[in-house]
């Protein structure tokens, strides 16, 4: 029988088996497996660490305040550090109306973006705008603010404002002088950076739909949009509101774009021309600056009810995210 | 099947108004497209626009000039930025591969999720609350703004994405390849490290660096931790200048001689933020996942 | 010289189900014994036992005892140094795929704390002559790496592997079983040579393979060992109604 090269039977070093030592020391590795073990056990645990620190300093920072004002610190709009009266409603106030406004810019484009994709763009184009979507998120906030405060408030300011004012002035919500800086420069550039997570996230929910799906519906006879709008945005729904969702808790905790073009002003005003102040602006403008235990304080707790409101918003999202496409990283196959 | 007298098949005609809607959709979403590639193009443009003329070898080697005197440079701030990275990473790159290397090796179980689960909310906390937080940890207790403190609220920012990245890049690594290992009698931290690991590095360096570029450009986590400093700072406990503060406090300045070179201080960052995002993907895109077959 | 393995009441568990019922055997020092039967008999369970590696599975144990020369592999001794003097090949193969040839073999030396580099180049190559490699790699050795070698010689490279730290008994878990029936056959001379040096525990769902390396064959049904005898015995003579309907290919 043709077989391989004849297996040479070289001496093994006899002396190893007629007793002398084993090749390899025995020595035992239970105290070294152990505290291996306790080291990762240590680096994860210090994740969890890490958020009860979070939430250890904010509330014992914020005590002060909560203490000096209780409730009515979310009601009232009086922000006056002169005469220490803190009220952060037109902060909470801001920060709602700015990320909605930036979602209702951002959504119907990034759900655009991620069918065109997903289900429209031709094979070779898919890789370089994903690549360029992606590019957008790696900008950082700074540069987005320079951006907006040099070239998209004096657009406003010359084009956009007095356009809006003469046509949809009507509305109550174009209103006042076209200082070009105000919540609609906030809410542009928010929309602009929120843009490319719903979209990432509508394209991975997208494309977790199984092909299967679209090829009932196309069997029925439909066009392409509504197939896709049948067969898969009807099942990445809720992965799809996942995404807006995360979008709206990226775009709360915004803070350096916002702050370059907001305006910085603590009031409530129903005009989108006029300038106002979100909780992550307030703190990053005027922590260093705050002079005594009680302002600092109230910043502090302004911090606190931003921290809480993310979470709760992201939580939501993480879920939503979770249904679509069984959140976990798949376990090691053999 | 096909008669002399034409087909014997009856085809439903499409309507007008569905092959409209279709059409105005896919016109739609294009448009969108473009919609979006807009301002990116126009961020990128301006900033080579504003920003490259004033790039020179002053700019690069010279500390800011006192308000009102032109010139100066941002050489403190890029390595000020540096030093802070580094910092961050020191503490942040350790912890988080640890903490992935326990998800993926012992957390198959309710306290592994656990961590997932809040690695994930981490994740989501606005970068201006880790500031807060590691200005009371930091701050406070040394009495001054320092780099230190700006490189803990960075590290904190790095080690949830370092650790879901790290866990999703060890989970790859088949268990054949950890059964190989114990067969051959190795202890099961030697085989965590040196196979296990080993195996999935390139993947595990992708998450690190991924990490490093979203941090990289991070302004608020800074503005009360490091502060920003008009000279060169190498020591841990004083305040650091860093190129993101530079360029926004230049930024919101009335003084069009720093707005210029925020423009340009801008440029620097996205370059090598790009840079590094680009990397990111050239390696992954590479294969770099030799182990995982 | 190999020594012999005697196993008494072996059971096995996967968290509340049982997967091996009080198996009790012996195979002979410097012979081949084949373990046979059916898919999710147990056999592939039986052998990971014999070296700990049934307990890498979470939720999975083992209790009985197993004696393998004169070392009580149940018995307090860890399982690291257990596996240290047992070698495993496994179903498909799986070289290191970051590491090249050479380090493959010598890994597991190095990663339990070898040193002696000169040594190291000797038993590096000793290794691959035993497993009939030496002759294809020895000009790649470094440059090429584990995994870019074809299935049969990946799975001759674990063998090499196995080998190189010099264990007394070699488990094989269906070797064969992702090979192309010439890599099947150069492996099966390997067993040949291999005997004389080691006792070796073969699991195959390949009767003919089982018939033409072993000379003890022990069958399994369902986590319980049915019939334990010469090979030549089980296939032209078993004793238990089972074994006969197996190995003529009523079922299985």
């Amino acid at each position: 029988m043709p077989g391989p090269q004849p297996v040479e039977k070289p001496e093994l070093a006899v002396a190893a088996k007629a007793g002398a030592e084993p090749l390899i020391k025995a020595h035992s590795s239970e105290v070294p497996d152990r505290i291996f073990g306790f080291g990762m056990l240590a680096c994860g645990l210090s994740v969890l660490a890490l958020v009860c620190l979070i939430v250890y300093e904010l509330i014992t920072k914020s005590n002060l305040s909560w203490h000096a004002f209780g409730w009515k610190f979310f009601v009232q709009s009086e922000w006056d550090p002169v005469n220490e009266q803190f009220g952060a409603l037109p902060f909470v106030y801001g920060t709602i109306v700015s990320s909605i406004l930036a979602l209702i810019l951002a959504v119907p484009l990034a759900v655009g973006v991620g069918v065109f994709i997903t289900e429209m763009c031709p094979r070779w184009l898919k890789g370089p705008l994903a690549f360029t979507t992606e590019l957008l998120a790696a900008i950082p906030s700074v540069i987005y603010g320079l951006w907006a405060i040099f070239v998209l408030v004096p657009l406003l300011r010359e084009y956009v404002q007095p356009f809006l004012a003469r046509y949809l002035g009507w509305t109550g919500l174009f209103e006042g002088p076209p200082y070009g800086i105000g919540m609609l420069a906030a809410g542009i550039i928010l929309a602009i950076m929120v843009v490319p997570i719903v979209s990432a996230i509508t394209r991975e929910v997208m494309t977790a739909v199984p092909q299967q799906q679209r090829e009932a519906v196309l069997a029925l006879g439909a066009t392409r949009w509504e197939m896709i709008r049948t067969g898969v945005l009807r099942n990445a729904r809720a992965g799809i509101l996942g995404g807006v969702i995360l979008g709206l808790g990226r775009a709360l905790g915004e803070t350096m774009a916002v702050t370059m073009v907001i305006g910085n002003r603590p009031e409530i005003a129903r005009s989108l021309f006029a300038p106002g102040y979100t909780m992550a602006s307030v703190i990053a403008n005027e922590f260093t600056e705050a002079t005594g235990d009680v302002y600092l304080s109230a910043l502090v707790e302004v911090g606190l009810a931003l921290f809480i409101l993310t979470i709760i918003v992201n939580i939501l999202a993480q879920i939503l995210v979770w249904t679509v496409t069984r959140g976990t990283p798949a376990r090691s196959h053999a | 099947m096909n008669s002399t007298h034409g087909s014997t098949v009856t085809v439903i005609p499409i309507s007008l108004w569905r092959r409209t809607m279709n059409l105005v959709v896919t016109c739609a979403a294009a448009g969108s497209v473009i919609l979006v590639l807009l301002p990116l193009g126009a961020i990128f443009g301006y900033l080579l626009y504003r920003g490259f003329g004033s790039i020179n070898w002053a700019f690069l080697t010279q500390t800011p000039k006192p308000v009102g005197e032109p010139g100066g440079g941002m050489a403190n701030a890029i390595a000020g930025s540096v030093y802070i990275l580094l910092i961050a990473s020191s503490m942040g790159v350790p912890v988080g591969i640890g903490a992935g290397i326990f998800l993926a090796e012992y957390g198959q179980n309710r306290l592994g999720n656990l961590i997932r689960f809040t690695a994930d909310v981490l994740n989501g906390v606005p970068s201006i609350i880790v500031g807060i937080v590691a200005y009371g940890l930091v701050v406070l207790s040394q009495g001054h703004f320092s780099a230190l403190a700006g490189g803990v609220a960075l590290a904190i920012m790095m080690i949830p994405t370092i650790t879901r990245t790290t866990e999703e890049m060890l989970l790859l690594v088949p268990n054949a390849v950890r059964e190989a290992a114990y067969g051959l009698g190795v202890s099961r931290w030697r085989t965590t490290l040196s196979i296990t690991l080993r195996t999935a590095t390139s993947g595990v360096i992708t998450g690190v660096m991924l990490a490093f570029a979203r941090v990289a450009g991070e302004t608020a986590p800074l503005l009360f931790t490091a502060f920003g400093n008009q000279y060169w700072n190498w020591k841990l406990n004083q305040p650091t200048a860093a190129l993101s503060l530079q360029v926004f406090t230049y930024a919101i300045s009335p003084f069009d001689e720093w707005h210029r070179q925020a423009w340009a201080g801008a440029l620097i960052l996205i370059v090598l933020i790009v840079f590094s995002v680009s990397a990111v993907r050239l390696a992954a895109s590479r294969g770099m996942l030799k182990g995982a077959n | 010289m190999g020594v012999g393995i005697r196993v008494e009441k072996l059971n096995a568990w996967f968290g509340k189900t049982q997967a091996l019922h009080e198996i009790s055997m012996e195979a002979p020092a410097n012979h081949a014994t084949a373990v046979i039967g059916p898919s999710g008999c147990g056999k592939s369970t039986f052998v990971r036992c014999l070296n700990r590696m049934h307990e890498t599975i979470p939720d999975a144990r083992a209790a009985g005892q197993v004696l393998i020369g004169d070392l009580n592999v149940y018995n307090g001794t860890s399982a690291v140094q257990i596996r240290r003097r047992i070698g495993m090949v496994f179903q498909k193969p799986n070289p290191f795929p970051t590491m090249s040839i050479y380090d493959n073999v010598a890994a597991g030396l190095k990663l339990n704390g070898f040193r002696d580099h000169r040594r190291l180049d000797e038993i590096v190559e000793r290794s691959l002559r035993f497993s009939a490699l030496w002759d294809e790699v020895k000009d790649t050795l470094r440059k090429k790496s584990g995994a870019s070698l074809s299935g049969g010689q990946q799975q001759r490279l674990c063998i090499a592997r196995a080998l190189a730290v010099e264990p007394e008994v070699l488990l094989m878990d269906e070797p064969c079983s992702a090979l192309d029936p010439i890599s099947t056959g150069k492996i099966e001379e390997l067993i040949f040579q291999l005997k004389e040096r080691f006792t070796i525990v073969i699991v195959t769902h390949n009767m003919q393979q089982a018939s033409r390396v072993a000379e003890f064959t022990g069958f399994f049904l369902l986590g319980k060992l049915i019939e334990f005898d010469k090979t030549e015995k089980i296939f032209t003579n078993p004793s238990d109604k089972r074994t006969e309907d197996y190995v003529t290919g009523r079922f299985g």
